[in-house]
């Protein structure tokens, strides 16, 4: 990789997908129609909680263009099982959590506003919507709980009969005694009470699924809005009993962002590919955006307690962390493994912690489920490590840089152990903290401090050094702690005869741009333009089995098979130039698409050799026609993504606002294939980071259950005018375990972001808030500010 | 039901309507126009713009029939003979979008902004496209489109 060709690895390549996208010819889920389709519309409870004593569909059923009403007493008739949560995870006392039964309609009872009732089809949308309202449910309202604490609380209301006091598990990591002990020899101990806000994804394209059931090929097909249409029919198929999965195929076309919440199986995809087999006529549900608001998978929602043992020195002796972490009223799909395997184990930081014991207790309420979101349960281990380390350096009066500097791990100590879990395969901190430092100007922030101050404004500075664990995961370590599945990757590379290539890959863009960064490996790799490498991927009915995008894992785990598959075809490619050249296979070097022999001028090209491939007139006697390599890649450990970011904020503490003045984030993700692409990765990851520490929240109101922020004229969604430009560079410390040498980026800037920017907020005021830093909250923190510098 | 007719995309058409038809819908339903995109229920996010009588509109803002005779550009008219846009191309040049859902709602106010702005700074920009939600792309490369392509057209 020492020179970048053009449209090669390290080229900032335009991406192949534009073109539709900027035309109006993308297809995403809602574009696809059927012949004959039909449309349904939801029944969703009004209440948050409640016992319904029965369901009188006859008016609905006998409203205009309606065609079927069915609730979970059909759903239950036809053998449907309900969703599965596919993570187990082992509370302290060996006790397996508790999984109460997530029904796709509900029976008997309702758990939170939005809740799926029953599905009302009919011939026109508006007949749905219309007939809808005439289902008549009769509900009998029981008491709601929405917050974490209340819902753990002695006699909080119960909401699943198999969860004793509304508990899912209260599960443990690292070394109680060491840490204990690390506390007992403190000289300094820093304590912080955090509360990481709840968030909705918010992909821009609401969910949506289309079903078709085909009689003479007995064969269902699911056109959904998934980042994973594997697992998809893995579990419909599976558990819920759908279909085999030879019989279920499932589409997920051009879909407009994910963010996780379209990792999950949900009521409405599995309803509506049984109701198409059912009606026998395709069946198609649009979400609209308040009920996305009020159904999507939700994120993070934890209250934490954290203290940090220093020594007088400010190193860090231990870490203790409690949390209740919030997963709403049924366990979606990945939920149990985001407060535990994803936050837990990144708690380490990037420092040397002597110890660390981190307990988690996770309950229902009334609520949405919540699972993973941009970067699941790392941007809320961040968050814990860097406004606690912030904390301490204030405490301490070291500069936060220094206190981070004198605890950092190492560039010599990789491969390094935490205490929890985790071997960190490679990093250097330092340098990029050094690097960000440089591009913050950091030695002339305290001018630019005073000329604020004579100005009457607040300014402040925060880090946040963050580390993630991505190209999740190898299947054997992650399958020891409780996952239901593999997460390998697979890629497959097709050439046509013509020497025009097909790749195939197991993952899923929904945004990342892999039509352009897989074509750039291969075209690197096998000398092919990249206008003639086509990227296929999301349909199970053509693509090899994979386990789909999340975790910033495409590149670093679905990259991977790709190069092995590019691998296979190079060894083969090898035997029939070998061939075609009459020389010895050992003597055939392969060279960016060109196989020639050593010490001579003899050459043929890839063109010519997948020609010989499948016109196999002159053609090795023991070798099978085609050139087509199928590959699985299974990781040997995470990678870890790691960078410094730094957000300069100016506060206005007679309004409240915050003027994010200046970002540098300095990220560590290894070998870089498209850096402009990763550039937009980070700025996006950024911008979900800002939105939650200064504008999103999601509310529920504590008396009634109901969402009051289910719009976007609730929920502030960040804005071009709420974000300032970024200021983004890299440092590369290759991954060693991965033949791309690449970490993953997807996540990183939703993962620093928070807790940078809530330590610029808290150090230009001189006080702890909680996000989102609204312009009340922090108008009032500014005032409270002034009133105590004035006693 | 009233009929409307209306010039899209330099083409005449005209259909029987319920009355009550958004002109999204009409335009992604009737016309199958399908790159005008629905995001939300609220004339929030704006992925839905396109431009009525050379304005960008939400067109879930506005019922079909008031749409009557007028001229409606969708992003499936901006490229002429083959050549994107210069905005379309320099969202491309510059990757102002990644899933692409918002984006052409995005094109059609950019377009807007610089008839209205020929020649825009960052911060006139960034409120004009207040608008337009995308949560991909943190707006930053967005940004620099817009400048790049009011820029090329000579702002």
């Amino acid at each position: 990789m020492s020179e970048t060709r053009e449209n090669g690895i390290g080229a900032a390549v335009r991406r192949k997908e534009d073109n539709r996208f900027l035309t109006g010819e993308g297809r995403y889920l809602d574009d696809i129609n059927l012949h004959n389709q039909a449309y349904a519309c939801f029944v969703r409870s009004p209440h948050a909680h409640a016992r319904i004593n029965g369901i009188d569909k006859s008016e609905a059923e006998s409203a205009e263009g309606v065609i079927a009403v069915f609730t979970g007493e059909d759903l239950a008739a036809d053998g449907i099982g309900g969703l599965i949560c596919g993570w187990g995870i082992t509370s302290k006392n060996g006790e397996p959590h508790k999984a109460p039964p997530h029904p796709a309609l509900a029976q008997g009872k309702v758990r939170y506003v939005g809740d799926h009732v029953a599905i009302v089809i009919a011939e026109t949308p508006e007949q749905a919507k219309s007939a809808a309202d005439l289902v008549d449910v009769d509900y009998e309202e029981l008491p709601p709980v929405v917050n974490i604490a209340d819902a753990l609380a002695p006699g909080a209301p119960q909401i699943h009969d198999e969860a004793p006091g509304n508990e899912c598990y209260d599960w443990e990591i690292g070394d109680k005694a060491a840490t204990d002990e690390a506390f007992a020899k403190a000289s300094h101990v820093t304590r912080l009470e955090i509360v990481n806000n709840r968030l909705v994804p918010n992909p821009m394209e609401p969910r949506a699924a289309l079903a078709d059931y085909d009689p003479g090929t007995d064969m269902l097909t699911l056109y959904t809005t998934s980042q994973n249409p594997h697992v998809a029919r893995l579990i419909l198929s599976a558990f819920v009993g759908l279909a085999p999965e030879h019989k279920l195929r499932v589409i997920a076309p051009d879909v407009g962002g994910g963010f996780g919440s379209k990792i999950f199986v949900y009521a409405e995809e599995t309803v509506v590919a049984w109701a198409a087999r059912k009606i026998r006529r395709p069946v198609k549900w649009t979400c609209e955006r308040t009920e996305a608001f009020l159904c999507d998978a939700h994120g993070r929602d934890h209250v934490t307690t954290a203290e940090l043992a220093l020594d007088d020195e400010g190193h860090f002796l231990g870490l203790r962390v409690s949390t209740k972490a919030n997963l709403g009223a049924y366990l979606s799909t990945f939920s149990t493994a985001v407060p535990t395997y994803l936050y837990a184990t990144l708690l380490n930081g990037q420092y040397k912690m002597g110890a660390i014991y981190a307990e988690v207790q996770a309950g229902f309420t009334n609520t949405a489920p919540v699972d993973a979101y941009r970067g699941a349960g790392r941007p809320e281990a961040t968050y814990v490590v860097e406004r606690i380390v912030e904390r301490a350096a204030r405490d301490l009066n070291i500069p936060p840089e220094e206190i981070r500097k004198r605890n950092f791990i190492p560039p010599d100590a990789f491969p390094y152990e935490t205490p929890v879990i985790m071997t960190y395969d490679s990093g250097n901190y330092q340098l990029a903290m050094d690097k960000a430092n440089e591009l913050i100007d950091r030695a002339g922030f305290p001018a630019r401090r005073a000329e604020s101050e004579a100005r009457g404004k607040l300014r402040g500075l925060g880090y946040a050094a963050y580390i993630e664990a991505c190209g999740i995961a190898p299947s054997a370590a992650v399958g020891s702690l409780g996952a239901g599945v593999g997460l390998w990757e697979s890629a497959q590379v097709r050439f046509n005869p013509t020497g025009s290539v097909t790749i195939h890959t197991g993952s899923h863009s929904h945004g990342q741009g892999h039509e352009t960064t897989f074509a750039q490996i291969v075209s690197d790799r096998l000398g092919i333009p990249i206008e003639n490498i086509d990227v296929i991927h999301g349909d199970t009915g053509t693509v090899p089995f994979g386990m789909g995008t999340y975790g910033s894992r495409s590149l670093a785990v679905g990259g991977s098979a790709l190069m092995k598959a590019v691998d296979k075809i190079v060894e083969k490619g090898k035997k029939i130039a070998a061939h075609l050249m009459e020389a010895a296979v050992e003597d055939v070097e392969h060279n960016n698409g060109v196989f020639s022999v050593a010490g001579t001028d003899k050459q043929v090209t890839m063109a010519e050799v997948a020609f010989a491939a499948y016109v196999p007139h002159n053609y090795p006697e023991d070798l099978e026609p085609g050139l087509d390599e199928t590959a699985f890649y299974d990781p040997l450990n995470f990678t870890f993504p790691a960078g410094t970011h730094i957000a300069e904020v100016e506060v206005d503490p007679q309004t409240g606002k915050v003027d994010i003045v200046n970002w540098v984030a300095v990220d560590d993700f290894g070998n870089i294939i498209n850096p402009m692409i990763v550039e937009g990765q980070v700025h996006g990851g950024i911008a979900q980071g800002i939105g939650q520490a200064l504008l999103e929240n999601t509310v529920y109101d504590a008396e009634t259950g109901q969402l009051l922020t289910a719009s976007y004229m609730d929920y502030t969604m960040p804005r071009a005018d709420d974000l300032p430009s970024f200021n983004v560079e890299t440092t590369n410390t290759p991954c060693p375990h991965n033949p791309l040498g690449v970490k993953g980026c997807g996540e990183a800037g939703a993962i620093a972001a928070p807790a940078a920017l809530m330590n610029a907020i808290t150090d230009a005021l001189g006080v702890e808030i909680d996000m989102p830093a609204t312009p009340e909250k922090v108008w009032r923190a500014a005032q409270s500010a002034q009133a105590r510098a004035a006693e | 039901m009233p009929t409307v007719t209306m010039t899209v995309n330099g083409k005449q058409v005209s259909a029987d309507i319920d009355p009550r038809t958004l002109l999204a819908d009409f335009i992604r339903v009737n016309l199958d126009l399908t790159g005008t995109h629905i995001g939300c229920d609220t004339s929030q996010c704006g992925a839905c713009t396109i431009l009525v009588n050379g304005d960008a509109v939400k067109s879930c803002t506005m019922l079909a029939v008031q749409a009557d005779g007028a001229e409606v550009t969708t992003i499936e008219g901006l490229a002429e003979n083959g050549e994107m846009h210069p905005m379309q191309a320099a969202f491309k040049e510059h990757h102002g979008l990644q899933c692409g859902f918002c984006t052409p709602g995005m094109v059609m106010s950019a377009i807007d902004l610089v008839k209205r702005h020929p020649n825009p700074d960052e911060a006139t920009i960034r409120e004009e496209l207040d608008g337009n939600i995308c949560r991909c792309t943190g707006y930053h490369n967005i940004v620099k489109a817009v400048k790049a392509a009011a820029d090329a057209t000579g702002g």
